[in-house]
This record gives structure tokens, C-alpha cells and sequence, in this order.
């Protein structure tokens, strides 16, 4: 007998929590339960007094288990609002990465240039080594990633992404 | 962690008097009308050991063993209705108390389980009897609390009760380190309960409602499939559930939690479905054109193999848990609300619109003809007693008292399900999502306790019943007259069923060796103790069992072969039953094999 895989589609979440202790292992802990994936999770407080985190995760599914995961994180006791917003319609994402490259000569000069390009900010420099800031989708952080690889990527740091609805309303 | 209620507003007659978190937890238990606890005591809760001694309006009941008190919570809240309450120490008292936690949860049953913890200054550090009681339950429970603040303690436990109780009911984990049990605080009586994020919705969107209807009144081959969720709503509920039968017409079956909700007596009434469920409703099922499914979720028990479920009907599902809808099978009409409060509306506008039941006079003589199958029919014996006859004679010996059955886990709860014809709710308490042996005779105990004058009988297998054998010293204490009938074919005969239908009878580990002598077995835990083993003697065995005002285990000899029919194998469609063990093969194939 061999298994099959189901065919999935890449979804961005945007979940409101209660902030309270144990909530990021009870959502982690529910894609871990229910075997969904969790490709990336950012978690911060987004209110004025700290009671409300935003969670964003990204995961992917068939439509029929993204309606499944929507319910089930609705279901839990401190989740305020759950928001599909890849279904929801347009939407800006953003992550985070630092870069640190290691190289002299050619390669050195090589990596100023190509984060010149991809408008990264050099956070630390010494006479050896570069670590460059850089914002943006996830499909441009990975090519400046790549790029890197080329000029002596020593490693990287990434927040994950995070996300929010276009327009005025609040998703 | 934060209790999340709002208080609306304080009762002011309480002065503000510092008490212990003990006290205050046991103050708050009185001021929800706890009336019994199922514990055990240890190190951990010996601050709330000390506050339960000093005070007379709850009753402890001293089990032996923690998975016992949960169960028998369970069973006491699915007779009453009313949450059950647990309180064991951290460590090995929590852990023994996950299986009937998770077990709760699987068949939304109300339960607020106290843990106590070691004090918070020792949590973290591998301390004497610590373990991470919220982390271990954040997944089988429907929501937990670690309470750090002795000042919070009172709201979260009126917090507990209100998250078991309400929506889709569930089991609530409240984790108390000793500490917290020992420093002090106020406590007031919360007066109103609203919860900032959990908002379960009760009430029926009326658009949603009046398609529901529509699509009934207009149904040629219509079918109520009703589950637990009935019973969870209440009596209003199952009234509801009658009136709509009786409107449309319409065949009834229900999942094996589901039972009671429309009496057996009822010529409606198609029996259980699913994989030991009749020929007719499973039949009736998959020639639907119209599925009304009401407190039931679908589940791999019930539907069979899921792309032959029911190929020609639209679908209705009706549950108060969002998360139960397009999880296995996808429906037509969605409607979120609580089962009793959307069969009302239902009934309501049925009549208001003044429809007709249907004409079914069609469908109904289909049905009719798959019931001429006769599918529970079993092959009788004069030498030996067949299980289902046993049942059988059981429940014609005691159907004029209404009795409470609670049952373990395998053939012997598939073949009460089955021939047991129960005519009302919470009569019927059986672990039907875990599938947890051993959930029968604790399970008997707290309904007994709950209904001191009521029959309370566990049917239960020889195996089974050693897994929570224990607790029958429990009975003895408190003088619970409850009955263990068990059907004992010296095997896990479900085990033993499927090695015979799918690994050609290589029967592992499956025989149940080195069995005790259930009658001394009783005699020495101050029980009655009988034995039945031929025919001629078993309406003589239930007599005296019935006879007895005190507790008794009847050991019944079977036949120890005997099968569970009709059944759907496992991979396989409604339309596909077994209905005889003649019909059975010896192997199946790997795909077969790997299905649950």
C-alpha cells in the first residue's frame, strides 16, 4: 500500500488571541494535533494595554482543511477573531530578515551591490563580514537569500511573515 | 491567568472577608450547586481536603483510582444533565484523570476537573508528584486554567462551569498549586456571566431555518439522523425531536450516543446506524434524498467509506459547533445553533406554515422492506446463551423501571445498543468517541448517586470490566445498589471479531486468560455475586439480580464465538453491510487494514 498527498494552496491567517499564558502553545499545539502545517508564525501584542496578540501564520491546505482550521482555531476559548486573508482579497505581507555574509574582495563588493539593489540596510560591518537588514515579501527575501549564498552567506535571521488587510476596515 | 468574565455586577450583601483559595474554591463550588465531588486525595490538595472536612454541603465521593472519579462524573452529568466535578492531587492524579478527560471531550460531556499543583514557587523544577497538568490537557480538554492568584480563583472557577456547560459541552481543566490553595483573598459570587471571546451561538439564523424547512416539506425520501448533541440539549430538545418526527413523518435513526432521543417504541424509529447499525438505516441512509442531521458529526463510524455516503441526498447539518460542519462530509444547508433551539423554531414554523407531512408513503414501504431483512436477527442456541438474547431478556425484565444502562467498550455495548430499546434521554451512558474501556462501571456509580431510586445497570465485558474493577469497592462505601452484567465470552470479542474478519482468524492476545471468579470476585468486595450458564437459567439469574437491593455482579457465560452483525466492514459503503457471519472473508486487503 503506498499513501497519497492532497493537493494544497498557501493561505496567510490573521488571528486575534486574548494574550494570556499558554495561548501560542494552544494554537501551535492545534496545527500539531490536527496535522496542519504551520510554515511561518509571528506572534506580538497589538493593543494598548497587552491583552491582544496578533498571531499570523502561514499555512497551507486544501480548501477543505483551511475551512477546518478556520473553525477550530475559532473554537478556542481565547481566540477573538480568526481572518483568511488570502481568501479575503488583497492584503500586504511583510517579514523581516537579517543577513550576515563573510567575504573580502570581489565577493565583499559583490554583496554591497546586490543589497544595494534589493535595498537592504547594512546593520553591522566589520572588515570582514557585512549583516544587512532587509524587508520584504517572502519570494524576495529568499532570491536575496540565494544571492547571497554566492558571496559567503554565513546565516540568517527571519521574523516570519506578517500581514494586513488593504483599505481602511480593519480585517 | 486571567479569568476572561465580565462582571456585571457585585452581590453586595458579602462583606469582603479574606479566605483561603481552598475555601474559596469550595464556596464557589456551593454557590454553582455542587452537590457531589469525585476525588482522590495527595499531597497537592490536602488545603482543599482540610476546607471539604470543615464544611457539609458538598459530598465527596472517594473513588479508587482518578480515572474512575472522571468517569463516574461523566456519568453522573450525562443522567442529571448537570456538570460533574473532579478534584485529584498533581502528578499520577492528574495523569490518571487524562483518559476520561479526552474521553469527555470526544462525547461533549460537562466536567470541571480540579488539579492540585505543586506551589508555584516549585513549578518548573521536577518537583515530588509535578507535572505540566495544563500542558499535558490543553488538547483534551475544551479549555484549561493554571491559577496563579487565589484573588482569581472564584471568577475562573464560575468561568469552568460556564465554558462546560454551555455551547458544545466539554471537559474544563482547573490546575490549582498548593500555594494558591493556602494564601487569601475575596471572593464575591460573580451575579452575571458574559465572556469577552467565547460567544457560542445558541440561536438559529431564521433564513437558514425556513430553507431547513422548505427542503423537508419538499422531500420524497427524507431522514432525521440525530446524535448526542440532542441529549446535550436537553429535554426541550428530544420534545422537539418528537414533534418534528411527527410533523414530517420522516424515518429516524440516531448515532449510538444519539439513542434515547426518539423512543425505540416508535414506528419511525429505524435503529442505530453506522457500522453496527440496522440494514434499514443505513440502507434508508444511502437512498435518502433528504438528510436532517441534528447533534451528530459524521463521524468515520457512522458514514462508512465517505465517497459512497449517501451519494443522491442534500444535506442539512444542524450543531452548535461550527467546527463539526464540511469536517467529513459536505453539506448543503449549514446551520449553527443549539439542536434544541433549532428543532423548536423548526416545529414552529412547520406549523405556521401550515405544511403537510410529505407523501413517504413510497419511501416508507422501501423502508419496509429492508426492515424484512430482519438484519439484528442472530442464529439461537438451546445449549449455549447467545449474547443479543441475553440483552434481549434484560431488557424485557427491567424496560417498566426505566432503567439507567451504562456499558464498557466492544461487542457487548454494540449488542445493548443494538437490542436494548431505550424509550428516553440520559438513560444511556456509553463512551462512544474514545471508545474507553473500562468507562462502565464508574459511569454507573455517578449516575446512581445522581438518581439514588433509579435501576442503574452496567452491561459489560468480562474484559472491560477489570479495567476499572476497582471502583466496585466505591459502590460498597456509599451503598449504590448499581448491577454489572457481564456478558463474558472470555475474549476482547471486538478485538477477537476484526482478527477473525480481517487477519484470518489469527486471534492475538485477544483471549482473555486467567479470568478472576467473578462471583468471589463480588463476594469479596461485599457485593452479590452470580452466575449464569445455561439458557434455562438466565431470566431466573436477572430475577435475583433485580431482587437484590444492593449490588450485584451477574457473571453471564456466552457463547464465545458469537459475532456483532450486521456490520460495515471497515473501507467499506452503507450499501455493503454484512449482515450474517456467513458472508464474512478471511483477509482483507492492506487498504482495509489501515482503516481505524
Amino acid at each position: 500500500m503506498r499513501l497519497k498527498a492532497e493537493a494544497t494552496e498557501r493561505h496567510t491567517l490573521s488571528i486575534l488571541v486574548d494574550n494570556e499564558a499558554g495561548i501560542l502553545a494552544r494554537i501551535a499545539g492545534l496545527f500539531s494535533a490536527r496535522g496542519y502545517n504551520i510554515e511561518s508564525l509571528t506572534v506580538a501584542d497589538v493593543s494598548h494595554d497587552l491583552a491582544v496578540s496578533r498571531i499570523t501564520i502561514v499555512t497551507s491546505g486544501s480548501a477543505h482543511v483551511m475551512e477546518q482550521i478556520l473553525a477550530q482555531l475559532e473554537r478556542l476559548v481565547p481566540v477573538h477573531k480568526v481572518t483568511d486573508l488570502t481568501s479575503l482579497g488583497p492584503h500586504v505581507e511583510r517579514e523581516l530578515a537579517l543577513v550576515k555574509v563573510a567575504g573580502t574582495g570581489e565577493h565583499r563588493i559583490e554583496a554591497m551591490r546586490l543589497a544595494d539593489i534589493y535595498r537592504a540596510r547594512v546593520l553591522d560591518a566589520t572588515t570582514g563580514s557585512f549583516v544587512f537588514e532587509l524587508t520584504g515579501g517572502t519570494e524576495k527575501i529568499n532570491t536575496f537569500i540565494d544571492l547571497m549564498r554566492e558571496v559567503g552567506l554565513v546565516e540568517v535571521a527571519r521574523t516570519g511573515v506578517v500581514a494586513i488587510a488593504r483599505g481602511r476596515e480593519a480585517a | 491567568m486571567e479569568p476572561s468574565l465580565i462582571v456585571s455586577e457585585r452581590s453586595v450583601e458579602e462583606a469582603a472577608v479574606e479566605r483561603s483559595g481552598a475555601e474559596i474554591l469550595i464556596e464557589a463550588l456551593t454557590d454553582l450547586g455542587v452537590e457531589f465531588v469525585f476525588g482522590y486525595p495527595g499531597g497537592a490538595v490536602l488545603p482543599i481536603y482540610d476546607a471539604l472536612f470543615r464544611q457539609s454541603g458538598i459530598r465527596h465521593i472517594l473513588v479508587r483510582q482518578e480515572g474512575g472519579a472522571v468517569h463516574a462524573a461523566e456519568g453522573y452529568a450525562r443522567s442529571t444533565g448537570k456538570p460533574g466535578v473532579v478534584l485529584v492531587t498533581s502528578g499520577p492524579g492528574a495523569t490518571n484523570a487524562i483518559t476520561g478527560i479526552a474521553d469527555a471531550l470526544m462525547d461533549s460531556i460537562p466536567i470541571v476537573v480540579i488539579t492540585g499543583q505543586v506551589p508555584t514557587a516549585l513549578i518548573g523544577t521536577d518537583a515530588f508528584q509535578e507535572c505540566d497538568t495544563v500542558g499535558i490537557t490543553r488538547h483534551c480538554s475544551k479549555h484549561n486554567y493554571l491559577v496563579k492568584d487565589p484573588a482569581k480563583l472564584g471568577a475562573i472557577i464560575h468561568e469552568a462551569f460556564y465554558l462546560a456547560t454551555s455551547g458544545r459541552p466539554g471537559p474544563v481543566v482547573v490546575d490549582l498549586p498548593k500555594d494558591v490553595q493556602v494564601a487569601t483573598a475575596e471572593y464575591r459570587k460573580p451575579a452575571a456571566i458574559s465572556h469577552k471571546t467565547y460567544r457560542p451561538q445558541v440561536e438559529p439564523d431564521s433564513a437558514l431555518i425556513e430553507a431547513a424547512v422548505e427542503m423537508l416539506a419538499s422531500a420524497e425520501r427524507p431522514i432525521l439522523y440525530t446524535g448526542g448533541g440532542i441529549i446535550n440539549a436537553g429535554p426541550e430538545a428530544t420534545r422537539s425531536l418528537r414533534e418534528l418526527a411527527e410533523l414530517t413523518g420522516a424515518p429516524v435513526t440516531s448515532t449510538l450516543m444519539g439513542l434515547g432521543a426518539l423512543p425505540a417504541s416508535s414506528a419511525q424509529w429505524l435503529g442505530m446506524l453506522g457500522m453496527h447499525g440496522t440494514y434499514e438505516a443505513n440502507m434508508a441512509m444511502n437512498r435518502a434524498d433528504l438528510i436532517l442531521c441534528v447533534g451528530a458529526r459524521f463521524d468515520d463510524r457512522v458514514t462508512g467509506r465517505l465517497d459512497a455516503f449517501s451519494p443522491t441526498s442534500k444535506k442539512i447539518h444542524i450543531d452548535i459547533d461550527r467546527s463539526s460542519i464540511n469536517k467529513n462530509v459536505r453539506v448543503h444547508l449549514p446551520i449553527v445553533a443549539d439542536a434544541g433551539r433549532a428543532l423548536a423554531r423548526m416545529v414552529e414554523l412547520w406549523r405556521e406554515r401550515q405544511h403537510k407531512a410529505p407523501d413517504t408513503r413510497d419511501w416508507w414501504s422501501r423502508i419496509t422492506g429492508w426492515r424484512a431483512r430482519n438484519s439484528l436477527d442472530f442464529p439461537p442456541s438451546a445449549s449455549e446463551i447467545m449474547p443479543q438474547h441475553a440483552i434481549r431478556r434484560l431488557w424485557e425484565a427491567t424496560k417498566q423501571r426505566s432503567p439507567i444502562i451504562s456499558t464498557e467498550v466492544g461487542q457487548h455495548q454494540m449488542w445493548a445498543a443494538q437490542h436494548f430499546g431505550f424509550d428516553a434521554p440520559n438513560k444511556w451512558l456509553t463512551s462512544g468517541g474514545l471508545g474507553t474501556m473500562g468507562y462502565g462501571l464508574p459511569a454507573a456509580i455517578g449516575a446512581q448517586l445522581g438518581h439514588p431510586d433509579a435501576l442503574v445497570i452496567d452491561i459489560a465485558g468480562e474484559a472491560s470490566i477489570l479495567m476499572n474493577i476497582q471502583e466496585m469497592s466505591t459502590a460498597v462505601q456509599y451503598r449504590l445498589p448499581v448491577k454489572v452484567f457481564i456478558l463474558n465470552n472470555e475474549y476482547m470479542g471486538m478485538v477477537r471479531q476484526w482478527q477473525e474478519l480481517t487477519y484470518s482468524s489469527r486471534y492475538s492476545e485477544s483471549y482473555s486468560q486467567a479470568l478472576p471468579d467473578f462471583v468471589k470476585l463480588a463476594e469479596a468486595y461485599g457485593w452479590k455475586g452470580l452466575r449464569i450458564e445455561k439458557p434455562d437459567e438466565l431470566d431466573g439469574g436477572i430475577a435475583a439480580m433485580l431482587a437484590h437491593d444492593g449490588p450485584v455482579m451477574v457473571d453471564c457465560r456466552v457463547a464465545k464465538l458469537a459475532n456483532c452483525f450486521p456490520m460495515i466492514p471497515s473501507g467499506a459503503a452503507h450499501t455493503e453491510m454484512i449482515l450474517q457471519a456467513n458472508e464474512v472473508s478471511g483477509e482483507m486487503d492492506d487498504e482495509a487494514k489501515a482503516l481505524v
